[in-house]
């Protein structure tokens, strides 16, 4: 186990210096100077030039920028004269997190249920409501769906607010826009993890020792089929993440998200790879989380086989 | 023949069919044996003949749907398994029948300790203690050959060799002390030298606890080995039944006798071919109307196409269906058998 | 059955047709999944869907009065009519024309990003697996680096040093996103070329080249081709995404994702707006999947023969 973990972490590391030198090199590609605008403060300026060190040649500049981002420290905003990119991330992150674990939790456990019905009423008219939902849910992309539900539950039935981020009926809305697609994929795989289970031998002999249905498909079915979706979690993690940014758009709500593409719409550079690191390195943390996760679940993994 | 033992299973003219898209196949025709306490029970036949299916229909693990039954009975202890409630099924299943299956790499379920896969036989089951049954689990893991059970216990299946998983899934069979053992098959994936052991297992284990067992097998060199009476199944149907003298030396069926031709033995002269039974079993979906072995048999005869043979009564153990009984049949010797067929 | 007369009971032997009549007819690989693709309906419709559309995105703006960017400062939000099939938009364009002409932006973007990353992953995927070796191992190791790294950010990042428009887009979306069929494909192609019938190709003399053509692109190209019917959604779902956010392609062009983006903005006073180009991206991404998922039963080796 303590082998597996502590390779999994170097190769975290490994990504992560590869994500770090993509993003400085690319960042030095980007068009257009960063002094040019007008609305820069000498202050400003002279805080950039300090982050950066244009003056210095590349190479020092990378290992300037790599000094800067093992202290913690992600840049200054170009528009937002003299706020740096942390008090940005520390004013917004808090509510995207909020919306992005209520989502997961949400598209996590509704898909999960889906899908083991689905697959325990194989067949029958459950099987199928569970597969449409899955199938029209891959088929939406957030921004329609956090439309959608915008137009019907507020403005058409006037049920739910619309915009903002006050509470939990605030929530309620974006956090079910965002949950879909993912909700639908984990129960896609979910169903079909378990329908690979259900026809192993392993089950038969479940079966021949006279265990419950119910014992049977927690202990065994349930168990090993869910090795599968902790595989997608991952990515999920990245879906619900990337999501947060539309929805945070629509939903006018004053998460990352929708700061992010405000500096989009903006061009503020600095901005944008501030923040683009900080993601980066909050998926790639993200994903070594869930392999170690997937190492404790799973004892071939664990004890160091395959 | 020893003295007739007291009948413990009994299955009377089962039929077990599987519903699929392509229509209804028959896996299991008009099938009835019975296995008497004590005794090993050999069921053999090429892979599809039903073998299996016909196993896992006494403890009703055929998945259902799409299979089901059509007719017939199966008798445990005088009661009738296939009118019992699910209940009652599952306290026979694992407490009075073990069953061990053909793959012991995918029959453990790989996320768990295999201690607790043997202990998990008890659940649901009163009267135990958690320790005595970790005591029971670790017992029958001595019993069935496994050195340093107290760290095997803990073990995950993958860490464990084929035969020593077999050793578990018997250990899993045997554990509540059943009167019977169903083994489905449980060598064909092993190494030959293994193969002996696990079978010299059985046998040691039948002598130990008194355990009845059906050993379910393709290969007669295993039959011969330890059973005491055989059943020859082919297209879903029995062809032919009785001690395993009889079967080996009053060979009755043209099938037994291909069967017996298609295995090398240590007295097959040098020189002399192996000679395999031509062709493939009978498409289920459509088995023929006569005999389902007409199309391969070297003694196919008109009558055998048109008509499903009758049951002939050789001996008090020995029957057979086949037309070359019937009075109007030429006299037909077999190529190998020293025993005629009348 | 006494009536059963001697002459029946003559020795005739086995019946070698009989045995043969067993056996079902023989269907190629492509015969027996088109058949089975066929019989899938709703993989079907998904075709005819998609080849609908693309007819439309080929046509439709050519047969129609009124360009993509003509303005029309008279007709602002007007409703769809004889005259605007979709309506227009806030600055009076039409927008059946902008529709269709977005569906060649997206669709093609799908198509070109998804067919590209398949190529490149399968050619060095199938290199590495096939030769192995170091090649294959120093390969291996940047792949999975760069596997971890979210494919999202640095598309953004491409995107933003390219610049709008359709070629930067496709350019982004491949710069990493060859890595997961690399992977997949290499696994495949190890795992064919340690099996036993290309052992057999081997023993018998045959060359690199004709193991590789006859025995291991066969086995896998049904699974590719079924990856590439997933990935064009995905590509799809990208593409409106980036343009969502604001990086897609340059004004006045657009695409399926700017004409959403633009709709919601008037979701409450004139929701047809949103509702039409969210309706057919939908659809769209319905049809693939539907398709994609009757390719991959179709394609599957283990359901081969059945219905």
């Amino acid at each position: 186990m303590t082998k597996y973990v502590i390779k999994r972490v170097i190769a975290a590391i490994l990504t992560l210096w590869a994500l770090v030198t993509i993003v400085f090199f690319l960042s030095r590609l980007m068009p257009g100077e960063p002094f040019t605008n007008p609305k820069l403060t000498p202050q400003v300026i002279e805080n950039m030039n300090k982050y950066y060190g244009f003056d210095k040649p590349l190479i020092v500049q990378y290992f300037q920028y790599m000094g800067n981002l093992l202290h913690g420290n992600f840049g200054y905003s170009m528009k937002y004269t003299n706020k740096t990119v942390n008090y940005i991330i520390g004013q917004t992150f808090p509510f995207s997190a909020d919306l992005g674990i209520r989502a997961l939790t949400l598209a996590i456990s509704f898909g999960l249920v889906l899908g083991i019905l689905a697959a325990r009423k194989r067949g029958t008219k459950i099987d199928f409501f569970c597969v449409l939902i899955a199938i029209i849910g891959t088929s939406i992309p957030d921004f329609i769906m956090g439309a959608l539900l915008q137009y019907f539950f507020g403005i058409k039935w006037g049920l739910l607010p619309v915009a903002l981020y006050k509470g939990f009926k605030y929530t309620i809305l974006p956090a079910t826009a965002l949950a879909f697609y993912t909700l639908a994929s984990v129960s896609r795989i979910m169903r079909a993890s378990m329908l690979e289970v259900t026809s192993q031998d392993y089950i038969k002999t479940a079966r021949s020792k006279g265990l419950s249905e119910a014992r049977i498909t927690i202990r065994h079915q349930i168990r090993n089929a869910i090795m599968p979706v902790m595989t997608i979690l991952g990515p999920t993690v990245a879906a619900v993440l990337t999501g947060t940014f539309v929805i945070e758009a629509i939903f006018a709500i004053p998460g990352m998200g929708k700061y992010y593409v405000e500096s989009v719409n903006n061009n503020d550079y600095s901005m944008i790879l501030g923040m683009t690191m900080f993601y980066g390195i909050f998926l790639v943390t993200a994903n070594l989380i869930v392999d170690i996760l997937y190492g404790v679940a799973d004892p071939r993994v664990r004890i160091g086989k395959k | 023949m020893a003295e007739k033992r007291e009948t413990l299973l009994e299955l009377k003219n089962v039929v077990y069919s599987f519903k699929t898209y392509g229509g209804e196949v028959k896996a299991v025709r008009d099938v009835s044996f019975d296995v008497r306490a004590g005794e090993v029970l050999g069921i053999v036949g090429e892979s599809g003949c039903g073998k299996s299916v016909t196993a896992q229909c006494i403890l009703r693990l055929n998945p259902e749907p799409p299979g089901f039954f059509e007719g017939g009975e199966i008798f445990y202890k005088g009661k009738d398994i296939l009118k019992m409630s699910n209940k009652e099924i599952r306290k026979i299943r694992g407490g009075e029948i073990g069953f061990v299956f053909q793959d012991p790499m995918t029959s453990l379920n790989p996320t768990m300790k295999v201690g607790k896969q043997i202990m998990e036989v008890f659940v649901g089951r009163e009267g135990y203690t958690k320790e005595e049954v970790k005591q029971k689990a670790l017992e029958i893991m001595k019993l069935v050959g496994i050195s340093d059970s107290e760290k095997r216990f803990n073990q995950y299946p993958h860490e464990l060799s084929g035969g020593m998983k077999q050793r578990i899934m018997i250990a899993i069979a045997l554990v509540s002390r059943p009167s019977l053992i169903i083994c489905d098959e449980p060598t064909t994936s092993l190494d030959v030298t293994i193969e002996a052991q696990i079978l010299e297992l059985l046998l040691e284990l039948r002598e130990k606890l008194g355990t009845s067992i059906i050993m379910i097998t393709h290969d007669l060199g295993v039959i011969a080995k330890i059973c005491d009476r055989v059943v020859v199944m082919y297209g879903g149907k029995i062809v032919e039944k009785g001690t395993v003298r009889e079967i080996y030396y009053k060979t009755a069926h043209p099938y037994t006798d291909g069967l017996m031709h298609s295995i090398a033995r240590l007295e097959t002269n040098r020189g002399e071919k192996l000679s395999p039974i031509e062709g493939t079993p009978p498409d289920l979906f459509a088995p023929p109307i006569g005999c389902p072995f007409a199309a391969r048999c070297d003694y196919c005869m008109d009558v055998c196409n048109q008509y499903p043979p009758e049951e002939y009564q050789l001996s008090d153990e020995h029957t057979t269906r086949c037309w070359l009984h019937h009075e109007n049949a030429p006299a037909t010797k077999f190529k190998r058998t020293k025993g005629e067929a009348k | 059955m006494d009536n059963l007369s001697k002459d029946m009971f003559v020795i005739k032997g086995k019946s070698i047709e009989k045995m043969e009549s067993i056996s079902r007819p023989s269907l190629s690989f492509w015969q027996d999944a088109w058949r089975r693709l066929r019989k899938n309906r709703a993989a079907f419709v998904g075709l005819c869907i998609i080849i609908f559309y693309v007819i439309l995105a080929i046509f439709a703006p050519m047969l129609s009065k009124y360009g993509f960017s003509t303005m029309d400062a008279a007709n602002q939000h007007a409703a769809p009519s004889l005259q605007h099939w979709f309506g227009t938009d806030a600055t009076g364009r039409d927008q059946w024309v902008r529709t269709w002409m977005g569906a060649r932006v997206s669709l093609s973007i799908g198509l070109f990003s998804a067919t590209i990353n398949m190529c490149v992953g399968a050619v060095l995927g199938g290199l590495c697996g096939f030769y192995g070796g170091k090649l294959d191992m120093i390969m291996m190791r940047i792949v999975d680096i760069l596997y971890g790294i979210p494919s999202l950010i640095i598309t953004i990042l491409v995107m933003m040093v390219l610049g709008k428009g359709v070629a930067p887009l496709i350019v982004a979306m491949c710069v990493v996103g060859w890595i997961g069929t690399c992977r997949f494909v290499r696994g495949e192609v190890y795992r064919l070329k340690e099996q036993d019938f290309v052992m057999a190709a081997k023993v018998l003399g045959v060359s690199d080249f004709v193991i590789i053509v006859k025995h291991i692109i066969p086995n896998i190209v049904g699974m590719l081709v079924t990856n590439l019917c997933m990935a064009i959604p995905g590509a799809i779902f990208q593409e409106a995404f980036l343009s969502y956010i604001g990086l897609g392609i340059a004004p006045p062009r657009c695409s399926w994702g700017i004409l959403a983006k633009e709709g919601i903005a008037y979701l409450r006073v004139h929701p047809h707006e949103v509702a039409i180009p969210a309706a057919i991206i939908c659809t769209t991404m319905l049809a693939l999947n539907l398709l994609g998922d009757g390719l991959r039963d179709a394609v599957d080796p283990k359901l081969r023969g059945t219905e």
